[in-house]
C-alpha cells in the first residue's frame, strides 16, 4: 500500500524480512520476566494498598500477618524511611515520595505494606491480616479543582497543589494577536489513560550484604535516568545497583518506565530478609497503581488572518500528573515544548505551563508522551479555524505547512525540524488515499438521513528526545545552577569471536519491537553476512553492557539512535578488518567489498578470503599485526547528535533528534440507535526517513493506531469525587479488541534525516498522537459538535445528541 | 489475585453435591464452568470452606427435547449449547442470544446453568430464561422443586436458590409457530456485558419484551400489537420506567434511548419472523 | 467423591501435549500457576487472572479455555495442550509460520493464547471468515499489533489448509 515504493538501499536494509524473534515467541520458548528460574531461597511478595484516595496513616498492625505460616516479613513505610530516600524527579520540591508510603497515603492503590512470604498465595493470604487504621482526609480528583484555594492540599510542605507555573514567550505573540483578523480559540481536556502491556511489571531483587549492593532482575524499559533515581534512592553507588531485563518483556509503550519505584521496593524487602524477593504485579494493581498518561487541560488560541494564515499561538496548558511527581515528570509537558507549533510555520507563541497533582495514581510515560496531550488541542483547533474560515481543512493545513524547501527548519521555541515536504505528504495522502470518495461517502450518507463525518490531523513525530529538555521547566537561573543537560548519549558494541562470528549489544531495551531483526540487518549489510547469522544479546544488564543515561526504549529513539550508532560501530569494525583484508588479498582497502560472507576484490571477486577468517584472525595471531593496527576484536560505538543543545537562554529547545511527519484522515459514521462510532476508513500517511525494516514499522504503526483507537473510543481511568478507581478490571478499563480495531491504510514518504547516521527518523509513537484527535475531529464533523471529549464511549456520544429526548408519557400515550 | 484457601470436592453423583451443600451451611460453592466464579476467587471476592466441583458430574450433559420443552443439564456448557442441532428450531433465540454471550474462550467453560445460577442483571442467558418464561430445576436433598425464571432470579446476583439447592437442568419452552424471535444487544465491546439487551417474542396477538443490564433482573413487560407510534410511545413509558440507573458503564440517559431505539428494532426484527 | 482438603496438596496428573505429568497441588492453585510454577511450561502467560486478556488460553480436552479460570485439580485426568505442543519435531506448525509471515505478532506475551484458540478454529471450523475470525480474537488483548495481521495470518492458514483437505464429497 506504499505510495511510495521502499528504498531498498542494500541486500538487507529496506527490506521486510522476517523476524530473528519469532521462533521462540511463536513456540513458548521466549523468556520473560516471570519465566526465568529463581534462586531456591527465593521468596515472594505482594502489597497492602491505600483503599483512600487521601488519608493520614495511623497505626499499621502487623502482628497477625507476622505469625502466619509462610510469612517472612511485612515491609512498611517506617522501613521505607529508615532505609531509602525519597525519590528524586523532575523538579526540585519537598515532596517525600518514598516506595512505600509514609505518614500519608495520597492515592488509591498506594503501597501500604508489603508482605513477604514463600509463595504469592500465602502472601496474599498475608495481606488479609494487616490492620491499618486511617484518618480520611478529603480528596480531589479534577486537576482544575486541586489548584483551587479550596481543594486539599497533597503534599503541606509544598504548600499548594500547584508545582510549577511558568510563561513563555516566543517572538511577539501580544501584536501578533492585535493585528490579526480572528482569534479561535478551544478549551480542551485530555482523558487520563494508559497502554496497558499484556505482561505487568516483575522484579526480582537480591540484595549482596558484603558489597552492600543489589543485584535486580525487572522489565524495565529506561530510560537509564532512571537507574541514578534508584541508586540514589537505594543510598547506593549506581554500581552497587546492577539492573537487568530479562530476554524477552511483554510489552511497555513506555509504561514499564513505572516499574522503578517497585524496583526499590524490593530492594529494600531483599535487604531486609536477606534473601531474593520476586513480584509480579497483577492486573488489578497495574490498572490501580501502576502508571497513567498525563491529562491535560489545555485553552489554545490562534491569531489567524482572512486568508488563513495562522501568525500566532496563545496556549494555556494545565498538566495532571497525579498524586506525586514521579520521574521523569513533568517531561510529559516539555516533551513536545520546542515544536508547539506543531507542523506550521507560525512565529509567535505564548505559552503557560502548569504542573499539578490530583489524588490520582501518578503519571509517567505512555506511548505519545505528551503528545496526544498536545496535538488533541492544536488540531481539534484547527478544525475550528477551518469551520470558522469556511475553509477546507486540509487546505488550512497545506497553507501553514512549514516548507520543503525550509528544512532543517528552526520552530520558534527552539526544534530544529530536519527534514519532510510536508505538502507533498498531504497531496498523495489526498490521492492514494481517496479523500475524494469519502466526500462522496459523506455526500451520499448525508442525503439518506445518517451521521457521516470527516477528520483530519497532521502531527510532527519527535524521536530520540534530547535528556536536557526537561530543564526547560527550569527557569535559566535554576539550569544555570544545577549545569547544562543535553544530547542523548548511545552505545553499541560489536564483538567478533575467535570464530569470526559477530554479537552485538545494544543499549535499548526491546519490549516486542523486533530491535533485533533490525540490527541483524544493519550488521548484515555493512558485515556482508546473513542476518541470522549475527547475534543479538536480547537482556540487557548494567554490569556489563555499556549505557548511559539515555539507555532504553523510549522516545522512539530506537531507529535514529541504536540503528544508527550501531551502523557506525559496524562500519568502523568493516574498516579495520578491511585493514587486515587488503594484506591478505593483496588489495587496497578501497577496492575491498563485504558480501554473501565474504571478503574480496571489486576488480576480481575471485580474489577473496572468507569473513569468518578474518573476522576470527585477531584472536588466533594478535602478533602479527599490521603496523599500527590494534588487534580487531570488538568496536564500541558512542554517538550523540550534536543537534541536541542544551536550553537557551531565551528557552528555546530542540528537544528532539528526528522529526517525522503523519497525516491522517478518516470518515466515520455514528450508528443512530446504538451511536457507536463505525470507522469507515482511515487513512494514515507516515515519514518516519529511511526504513530499515518496513513491515516492521507498518507494525509499529498499526499498534500505535491500536492504542489511538483505545484512547479515542473507550480507555479512560475513572475515578469518583472521592478518588475511588472505577476502572479497576479489564472489564471497566476497556481495551479495544479485534472486532473494534480496524486495519488502517498505511501510506508512505521518505526524507531522510540529515542528523542520523541511517537517515532514519523513530516512529511508533506518531498514530498515538494522530488517531485520537483525527477520530475526534470526524465525529465532530458527524454530530456538527463543537467540543468533544474523549473517550468517545456511545454514551458520552448520545450526550452529544440528547436534545430530542422525548420526555416521559408523551402525546399518544395510551 | 490468587484465590483463598477452601477444600475441593470432585462429585460423581448428584447426591454427594447436594449432601455436601446440605453438611456446609452455606459455605460452599458450586463449580460448574467457573467463568465467574474463579474470577470472583482470584479477586478474593468470595471466601468459601468448600467448592463442590460439578463438571463432570455424569449424567448431566443431555439437552432434550420433549413435550415441547428443551431441558439442559447442568455440565452442558454455552458452547455445548451452541453446537447442538436442534438449536435453531427448537430455540431460535438462543441461537440469536447465544454469540452474545461473553467469548468463545469462556463459552467453551462457562455453562448454561451456571449463567442462571450466577444471574448477573446484564447477562444474556438469564434474559432468555425469562423472557421464553423457561425454569429452573432446583435439587436438594430435601427433593426437587421447579421455579419459574421470574421466581428463581430475585436480585443482582441473586436467586431464590437456597444454599442447599442447586440448579439441576434449565427447561426452555421450545419454539412455537407463529411467534416470531428477536434478540438485539448494545455492548461497549464485543462480548462485554450488554449496556441494554432486549429479547422480544411476537405473534398476532401482541409482543413480550424482556429487557437486561437495566435493573436488578430481566423486565418483563407484554403489550398487545399496537401501531407504531403507540409502539413508541411504549417503549419510551418503559425506558423512563426502567432506564433510570447511572454507573461507571452508561448514562441513564444512554439506556432509555436504546431501550427506545434499540427496543423498536428488535421488535421489528421479531415481527418480521412472525411465520 | 474425592475431597481434597485446603492448604494440603494433592495428586494431580493429566496428559501435557501428549505426555502425562503428575505434580502436587493445592486445591486454590490456578491451571495457570501449575503449568508454569509447577510444571515448568511457561509458554502460557498471565496478564490479567480475571478471564478478559486471553493471555493463558490453553486447550482443555480440545477446546480453548482460561487457564486462570480453571483450578489445577479439575485438570486431573484430561488433555490439555499448550504453546508448548504446536511445533512438531522442531517444526513450525502451519499456524505458527504465518504467524511469522505476517509479522502477527510483536512481544509475543499474548501470542501463545491466541494460537491456541485459533488451533482450536481449525480443528473445529469449517466456515471461517475475517468475521468468525475477529469474533474469536474478540476473546484476546494484543496491544502491540492491532489485530490486522494476526486476521490475515488466519485467514491464510485457514485457506492453505482447507486446500489441502479432501472436499467433504471426495
Amino acid at each position: 500500500m506504499a505510495s511510495e515504493s521502499v528504498t531498498l538501499w542494500g541486500r538487507f536494509l529496506g527490506r521486510s524480512i522476517e523476524r530473528v524473534e519469532d521462533a521462540a515467541l511463536l513456540t513458548g520458548r521466549g523468556r520473560f520476566g516471570d519465566d526465568l528460574p529463581v534462586r531456591a531461597d527465593t521468596l515472594h511478595a505482594a502489597f497492602l494498598r491505600s483503599p483512600h484516595a487521601h488519608a493520614d496513616l495511623g497505626v499499621i498492625d502487623v502482628s497477625d500477618a507476622l505469625a502466619m505460616k509462610g510469612v517472612e516479613a511485612v515491609v512498611t513505610g517506617e522501613d521505607a524511611k529508615a532505609h531509602t530516600k525519597p525519590f528524586v524527579a523532575g523538579l526540585k520540591q519537598p515532596i517525600k515520595h518514598y516506595c512505600v508510603a509514609v505518614e500519608r497515603v495520597r492515592y488509591v492503590g498506594e503501597p501500604v505494606a508489603i508482605v513477604v512470604a514463600k509463595d504469592r498465595y500465602i502472601a496474599e493470604d498475608a495481606l488479609e491480616k494487616i490492620h491499618v487504621t486511617y484518618q480520611p482526609l478529603s480528596a480531589v480528583v479534577d486537576v482544575e479543582k486541586s489548584i483551587t484555594s479550596a481543594a486539599p492540599v497533597l503534599h503541606e510542605a509544598v504548600g499548594s497543589n500547584l508545582l510549577s507555573d511558568r510563561t513563555f514567550i516566543y517572538g511577539a505573540p501580544d501584536e501578533a494577536f492585535l493585528d490579526s483578523d480572528h482569534r479561535v480559540n478551544i478549551t480542551v481536556r485530555y482523558p487520563r489513560n494508559s497502554c496497558t502491556p499484556i505482561e505487568c511489571f516483575v522484579v526480582v531483587a537480591e540484595y549482596d550484604p558484603a558489597k552492600g549492593g543489589y543485584d535486580v532482575l525487572a522489565n524495565f524499559q529506561g530510560p537509564f535516568t532512571l537507574h541514578s533515581v534508584m541508586a540514589l534512592a537505594l543510598g547506593v553507588p549506581a554500581n552497587r545497583l546492577r539492573l537487568r531485563t530479562p530476554p524477552d518483556s511483554g510489552g511497555s509503550f513506555g509504561v514499564k518506565q513505572a516499574v522503578f519505584p517497585y524496583v526499590v521496593a524490593m530492594a529494600l524487602a531483599s535487604r531486609l530478609v536477606c534473601r531474593p524477593v520476586k513480584w509480579v504485579e497483577d492486573r488489578l494493581e497495574h490498572l490501580l497503581a501502576a502508571n497513567a498518561a498525563t491529562g491535560r487541560v489545555t485553552r489554545i488560541e490562534a491569531a489567524v488572518n482572512n486568508e488563513g494564515e495562522i501568525i500566532a499561538f496563545d496556549i494555556d496548558q494545565l498538566e495532571d500528573c497525579g498524586a506525586y511527581l514521579r520521574a521523569p515528570e513533568p517531561a510529559s509537558l516539555y516533551r513536545m515544548h520546542g515544536n508547539l507549533s506543531g507542523a506550521y510555520k507560525l512565529r509567535h507563541i505564548r505559552v503557560r505551563n502548569r504542573v499539578a497533582l490530583t489524588n490520582t495514581v501518578p503519571s509517567g510515560l505512555n506511548r505519545g508522551f505528551g503528545g496526544p496531550q498536545l496535538y488533541y488541542a492544536i488540531e481539534r483547533l484547527m478544525d475550528r479555524i477551518a469551520v470558522r474560515l469556511r475553509m477546507d481543512p486540509i487546505e488550512l493545513r497545506k497553507r501553514n505547512f512549514v516548507l520543503a524547501e525550509q528544512f532543517p527548519y528552526r520552530c520558534p521555541a527552539g526544534a530544529l525540524l530536519d527534514s519532510g515536504d510536508y505538502q507533498r505528504s498531504v497531496d498523495l495522502a489526498v490521492t492514494d488515499g481517496k479523500w475524494q470518495e469519502l466526500l462522496r461517502r459523506r455526500n451520499q450518507a448525508r442525503a439518506e438521513g445518517r451521521l457521516y463525518g470527516i477528520g483530519c490531523a497532521a502531527v510532527v513525530e519527535s524521536s530520540m528526545s534530547n535528556m536536557g529538555y526537561i530543564t526547560t521547566v527550569l527557569d535559566a537561573e535554576e539550569r544555570a545552577r544545577v549545569g547544562p543537560k543535553n544530547g542523548a548519549l548511545t552505545i553499541v558494541t560489536v564483538t567478533l569471536d575467535p570464530l569470526g562470528s559477530v554479537s552485538v549489544v545494544i543499549d535499548s531495551l526491546p519490549q516486542g519491537q523486533g530491535h533485533q531483526t533490525a540490527i541483524a540487518q544493519v550488521i548484515a549489510e555493512v558485515l556482508g553476512i546473513l542476518p541470522e547469522e549475527v547475534a543479538i544479546e536480547s537482556g540487557f544488564d548494567s554490569g556489563v553492557a555499556g549505557w548511559s543515561i539515555a539507555a532504553g526504549n523510549y522516545s522512539s529513539r530506537f531507529a535514529p539512535a541504536v540503528a544508527g550508532t550501531a551502523y557506525l560501530a559496524a562500519s568502523r569494525l568493516r574498516d579495520r578488518l578491511s585493514r587486515l583484508a587488503c594484506q591478505h588479498l593483496n588489495v587496497a582497502t578501497e577496492k575491498l567489498e563485504f558480501a554473501d560472507g565474504k571478503i574480496f576484490s571489486s576488480d576480481n571477486p575471485a580474489n577473496s578470503v572468507p569473513f569468518r577468517r578474518i573476522a576470527g584472525s585477531s584472536h588466533w595471531s594478535p602478533g602479527t599485526l599490521p603496523e599500527g593496527l590494534e588487534p580487531v576484536v570488538r568496536e564500541t560505538a558512542t554517538w550523540t547528535p550534536p543537534q541536541l543543545e542544551a536550553p537557551d537562554a531565551s528557552d528555546r529547545i530542540n528537544g528532539a533528534t528526528a522529526y517525522g511527519f503523519i497525516f491522517d484522515f478518516c470518515g466515520v459514521e455514528v450508528d443512530r440507535v446504538t451511536h457507536h462510532i463505525r470507522i469507515d476508513h482511515y487513512v494514515t500517511m507516515h515519514d518516519a526517513g529511511r526504513r530499515i525494516n518496513p513491515a516492521l514499522l507498518d507494525g509499529q504503526i498499526r499498534g500505535a493506531f491500536a492504542h489511538g483507537i483505545g484512547a479515542a473510543l473507550f480507555e479512560r481511568f475513572r475515578y469518583d469525587d472521592d478518588g475511588q478507581f472505577l476502572s479497576g478490571t479489564f472489564a471497566d478499563y476497556l481495551v479495544p479488541t479485534a472486532c473494534e480495531v480496524p486495519d488502517p491504510i498505511i501510506l508512505h514518504t521518505e526524507s531522510p534525516s540529515p542528523f542520523t547516521p541511517l537517515g532514519t527518523k523513530g516512529a511508533g509513537e506518531g498514530q498515538s498522537m494522530s488517531t485520537p484527535v483525527c477520530i475526534a475531529n470526524a465525529v465532530a464533523d458527524a454530530l456538527g459538535v463543537d467540543d468533544i471529549e474523549l473517550p468517545l464511549t456511545p454514551d458520552r456520544v448520545a450526550a452529544l445528541m440528547s436534545d430530542d429526548e422525548p420526555s416521559f408519557r408523551s402525546a399518544g400515550a395510551k | 489475585m490468587k484465590p483463598p484457601v477452601f477444600d475441593y470436592a470432585f462429585v460423581e453423583h448428584l447426591d454427594e453435591v447436594v449432601e455436601l451443600l446440605a453438611a456446609d451451611g452455606g459455605e460452599a460453592r458450586l463449580l460448574a464452568g467457573g467463568q465467574s466464579l474463579i474470577a470472583m476467587l482470584n479477586m478474593r471476592l468470595i471466601q468459601p470452606t468448600l467448592v463442590v466441583d460439578i463438571s463432570r458430574l455424569p449424567d448431566h450433559d443431555f439437552i432434550t427435547l420433549k413435550e415441547g420443552v428443551v431441558e439442559i443439564g447442568c455440565t452442558v456448557t454455552q458452547s455445548d449449547l451452541q453446537l447442538w442441532p436442534g438449536l435453531a428450531e427448537s430455540l431460535p433465540l438462543l441461537k440469536r442470544a447465544l454469540p452474545w454471550v461473553g467469548h468463545r474462550q469462556t463459552r467453551n467453560k462457562g455453562t448454561v446453568c451456571g449463567s442462571i445460577a450466577h444471574a448477573d442483571p446484564s447477562a444474556e442467558l438469564p434474559l432468555c430464561l425469562a423472557a421464553l418464561n423457561g425454569e429452573a430445576v432446583l435439587y436438594s436433598s430435601r427433593g426437587e422443586r421447579v421455579l419459574a425464571a421470574h421466581e428463581l432470579q430475585v436480585g443482582t446476583l441473586e436467586t431464590a436458590c437456597e444454599p442447599d439447592e442447586m440448579i439441576r437442568a434449565l427447561r426452555f419452552p421450545r419454539a412455537v409457530p407463529g411467534v416470531g424471535y428477536g434478540f438485539g444487544e448494545v455492548a461497549y465491546r464485543h462480548g462485554d456485558f450488554a449496556i441494554v439487551a432486549i429479547a422480544v417474542l411476537a405473534s398476532t396477538e401482541g409482543v413480550r419484551i424482556a429487557v437486561g443490564g437495566v435493573s436488578e433482573k430481566p423486565e418483563i413487560c407484554e403489550w398487545p400489537l399496537m401501531e407504531d407510534r403507540f409502539l413508541n410511545d411504549a417503549l419510551n413509558d418503559l425506558a423512563w420506567k426502567l432506564g433510570t440507573t447511572e454507573d461507571q458503564h452508561a448514562t441513564a440517559y444512554y439506556r432509555r434511548s436504546l431501550i427506545r431505539k434499540l427496543g423498536r428494532r428488535v421488535v421489528g426484527e421479531a415481527l418480521a419472523c412472525v411465520g | 467423591m474425592r475431597r481434597l482438603n485446603a492448604g494440603q496438596r494433592h495428586l494431580v496428573q493429566f496428559d501435557l501435549n501428549g505426555k502425562l505429568v503428575s505434580e502436587e497441588s493445592e486445591p486454590r492453585l490456578l491451571l495457570s500457576d501449575f503449568l508454569r510454577g509447577v510444571l515448568g511450561s511457561t509458554g502460557s502467560h498471565v496478564g490479567c487472572e480475571h478471564g478478559v486478556c486471553g493471555a493463558c488460553t490453553v486447550r482443555l480436552n480440545g477446546r480453548a479455555v482460561r487457564s486462570c479460570l480453571t483450578l489445577a485439580v479439575q485438570a486431573n485426568g484430561e488433555r490439555v495442550e499448550t504453546v508448548e505442543g504446536l511445533a512438531r519435531d522442531g517444526v513450525l506448525s502451519p499456524l505458527q509460520q504465518a504467524f511469522r509471515r505476517h509479522h502477527a505478532l510483536q512481544c509475543g506475551f499474548c501470542t501463545p493464547g491466541i494460537l491456541m484458540s485459533l488451533a482450536e478454529l481449525l480443528d473445529a471450523d469449517t466456515d471461517v471468515n475475517e468475521k468468525s475470525v475477529r469474533e474469536l480474537l474478540s476473546g484476546h488483548l494484543c496491544r502491540c499489533t492491532g489485530y490486522g495481521n494476526i486476521v490475515r495470518a488466519a485467514l491464510d492458514v485457514f485457506a492453505e489448509v482447507s486446500a489441502t483437505e479432501p472436499a467433504p464429497d471426495a
